[in-house]
């Protein structure tokens, strides 16, 4: 129900926006989010509801550090 | 022109209608005779199946119902061993579907014949009220070269699969949903591997076509005809960058997806390299991978990448449209 | 730290027998295609909640959509996983099966072209959903007033976590820590989680969907017992205050309200109902609360609190399905016993 996935803006047109998930361009609608373009979003039921500010790979890398200070 | 309840009715309008479309593109020998049946030769051992095709839209990247109807029963001879040699098609149509795409649907039907190897010996046309539908149904006859049965199997066989996931369901999905992608998809006769497969002697096991249901439903129908288990890992399976996007997109799960152009085998372990090898040349194969192994025990179990061991059931539920 | 240091940790645990409730359906459907509770000590025990909306929503609200549905010129469009839940009677599927038109869409806002293109036909979308889903809601109604589309209205079943997981506190006792539910919190906000965590003295962990954030997020669980704390590993998309835009949207058209769950009854404030001025929106939402249900046997109400297991209900697998669901937690996608069903859960 709560299924969101990344993916990143094409193309802006007022509200809605075109959102690229690696070949797969769908609609979306930015009323909440400030977008632009070449943002990562995620976008719940057609809605924006967040622009990603760090990649993947980084966002892991912090996840595991912020783990390791609770100790091991 | 649009087919009306005319076409149907046995008259005139309907004998121009197999001539213009059906005669036109299935031309053969046996089938010019137009006899009530047709007359084949066989001294072999005969394969026989049959399927109906409903999918919607008619056409979609990569295909139509036409090929769709080719592909899929050919495919399914193939399964057996059997090499297609016939086919029959029967049309039911619903007034208001267009000449023209009827047309091209016939025509994509007898390319995808010619490639397949076989040739259209019987037909039958029915028009019915309704919105402009056209359903297919082909019979397809084969002479069976191997009897290979899903029983076949054997505890340390290695499992190969043809090639990509997903393609065929993501294209109809993506027209229902308004996702734009270029994926197409691979509906495809599965001819040229299986015949490459048989010629180099390996020694087919069990084959079944990956359609709907996907590769997890039939996974387990081929675990449970054999008493065995499947085990497969995640990370092996193959299948396009854009598809698996596709998938997080609407929650979908690759392993149920449907497909119309892919096999999975099972094979001694010690041919298993060999095979892939030779399904990857052949047309449609590239992708080929082995993606588990037979052990005792029963059904199917999916080894994901972190190593988490857990059981696939046959696909449940729907909520998805129409695919084949 | 990588990943493997996580799982072996998980796996060694060999400490008192720790209780984590996964809130969201989307974790569950996660924590299972990826086998999470195989990867973990026997000792930690993950324990599906109330965040499938499908789930916890009353019986009453299928029949109202089914009566809706059989007004002649009017449509009932829904997400999927809405179209196979039994209401008391009958399934909108059902209701489909005897003629009536029900559209399945991926967003609500796609009402708005379809909409347009049949003005002679009133379209009623089932509303379920929580904070994630709300403003989606909200925009629907803001871009049909924007473009004087009249033929839309909502029958709403919208509710919102916190105070639910407060009555589910006090509840089921068992309980040692939460997911918190990432989707949720984007919009919400990681703070919305803190009273609950300093009332109840126990962690909430913010997590993300893949199944290494999962692990890390259990991870955190277990080194935050006795914490009432929450812990943000969501970073990447949930803030700690609220997303204030959304809430400014939802609150022009919705107001909190008093909500009936399946499994909890009625609980004060954890819905979202839609304001008096714009009720020519609303399909007359109020009042639903009844839940009767198809099979007296059926647990769904327990499962939802995360008190019975589905492996503990007499019907699992044998007279329920998900060919047969006899509970909605048997029909959604990210129900608990569809997921315990396909994916053996032990």
């Amino acid at each position: 129900m709560c299924v969101a996935s990344p993916g990143r803006v094409v193309e802006i047109n007022g509200k809605t926006i075109t959102v690229d998930y690696l070949g797969n361009r769908v609609k979306a609608n930015s009323g909440i989010v400030d977008v632009k373009i070449g943002d990562y979003v995620l976008v719940h039921a057609g809605l924006v509801i967040q622009v990603l500010e760090k990649d993947e790979a980084e966002a892991m890398t912090e996840l595991f550090k912020e783990i390791e200070e609770l100790g091991q | 022109m649009k087919i009306t309840l005319a076409h149907g009715s046995g008259g005139k309008s309907t004998s121009e209608l197999i001539k213009n479309v059906f005669a036109k593109h299935f031309s053969n020998e046996i089938l010019n005779m137009m006899e009530d049946s047709a007359v084949v030769d066989s001294s072999k051992k005969i394969a026989v199946t049959t399927d109906s095709f409903v999918v919607t839209p008619l056409f979609y990247r990569g295909g139509n119902i036409g090929r769709l109807s080719i592909c899929g029963t050919v495919n399914d001879l193939l399964m057996r061993g059997a090499v297609p040699k016939y086919i029959t098609s029967a049309f039911i149509i619903e007034e208001g579907a267009d000449f023209d795409e009827l047309e091209r649907i016939a025509e994509s039907m007898a390319e995808t014949a010619e490639e397949a190897g076989v040739i259209v010996v019987a037909g039958d046309t029915k028009v019915i009220e309704g919105n402009g539908g056209i359903y297919i149904n082909t019979t397809g006859i084969g002479f069976v070269e191997h009897d290979i049965k899903s029983s076949n199997t054997k505890c340390s066989d290695s499992i190969i699969l043809s090639g990509n996931l997903g393609d065929h369901h993501a294209v109809i999905m993506s027209e229902r949903m308004n996702i734009e992608n270029e994926i197409e998809s691979d509906n495809a006769p599965l001819c040229e591997m299986v015949f490459e497969l048989m010629k180099n002697n390996i020694e087919i096991h069990a084959m079944r076509d990956v359609t709907r249901g996907g590769l997890a439903t039939v996974l387990c129908e081929l675990a449970e005809s054999c008493s065995l288990q499947f085990e497969i890992e995640e990370d092996k399976i193959p299948s396009s960058e854009s598809v698996r996007a596709f998938c997080k997109i609407l929650g979908l799960n690759l392993l149920y997806m449907g497909n119309e152009g892919k096999m999975v085998l099972t094979v001694p372990s010690a041919q298993a390299e060999k095979a892939v090898e030779i399904i990857r040349r052949c047309r449609y194969g590239e992708n080929a991978e082995i993606i588990g192994s037979v052990k005792e025990g029963s059904g199917v179990v999916s080894v994901t990448k972190l190593g988490a061991k857990r059981t696939l059931s046959v696909l449940y539920g729907e909520g998805l449209p129409r695919i084949c | 730290m990588n990943i493997n240091e996580v799982c072996t940790f998980l796996k060694k645990y060999n400490g008192r027998d720790l209780y984590f409730m996964e809130i969201c359906g989307t974790h569950t459907a996660s924590v299972c295609e990826n086998g999470i509770d195989n990867l973990i000590s026997e000792k930690i025990h993950l324990v599906s909640g109330p965040g499938c909306p499908v789930c916890v929503t009353v019986s009453e609200y299928i029949d109202r959509l089914v009566e809706l549905s059989e007004i002649e010129n009017n449509v009932i469009v829904s997400f999927g996983d809405m179209l196979r839940v039994p209401g008391s009677k009958y399934s909108l599927n059902d209701a489909r099966a005897k003629g009536a038109d029900i559209r399945m869409v991926y967003s609500p806002l796609e009402l708005i072209e379809i909409a347009k293109k049949e003005p002679n036909k009133s379209f009623v979308f089932a509303a379920v959903g929580f904070e994630t889903t709300a403003p989606v809601y909200a925009e629907l109604i803001d871009t049909a007033l924007e473009q004087s589309i009249k033929n839309i209205r909502l029958l709403t079943s919208i509710k919102t976590m916190p105070a639910a997981v407060d009555k589910l506190c006090t509840m089921n006792k068992k309980i040692s820590g939460f997911l918190a539910p990432g989707h949720v919190c984007a919009i919400t906000g990681s703070n919305a989680f803190i009273p609950l965590a300093e009332k109840y003295n126990m962690p909430f962990v913010v997590s993300g969907f893949t199944a290494e954030e999962i692990l890390c997020s259990i991870y955190a669980l277990v080194k935050l017992q006795g914490k009432g704390v929450v812990k943000n590993l969501y970073k990447r998309v949930v803030k700690e205050e609220r997303n204030e835009k959304a809430y400014s949207l939802t609150e022009k058209y919705f107001e909190p309200c008093t909500a009936s769950w399946r499994g909890f009854g009625e609980i004060e404030g954890s819905g979202t109902a839609i304001k008096k001025e714009y009720e020519l929106f609303d399909a007359q939402s109020k009042g639903i609360a009844k839940d009767s249900k198809a099979n007296n046997l059926c647990r769904c109400s327990d499962i939802v609190l995360g008190m019975a297991s589905p492996k503990e209900c007499p019907l699992f697998n044998k007279v329920c399905s998900p060919e047969n669901p006899q509970g909605a937690c048997m029909v959604s996608t990210e129900g608990s016993c569809f997921n315990y069903f396909v994916n053996n859960r032990g």
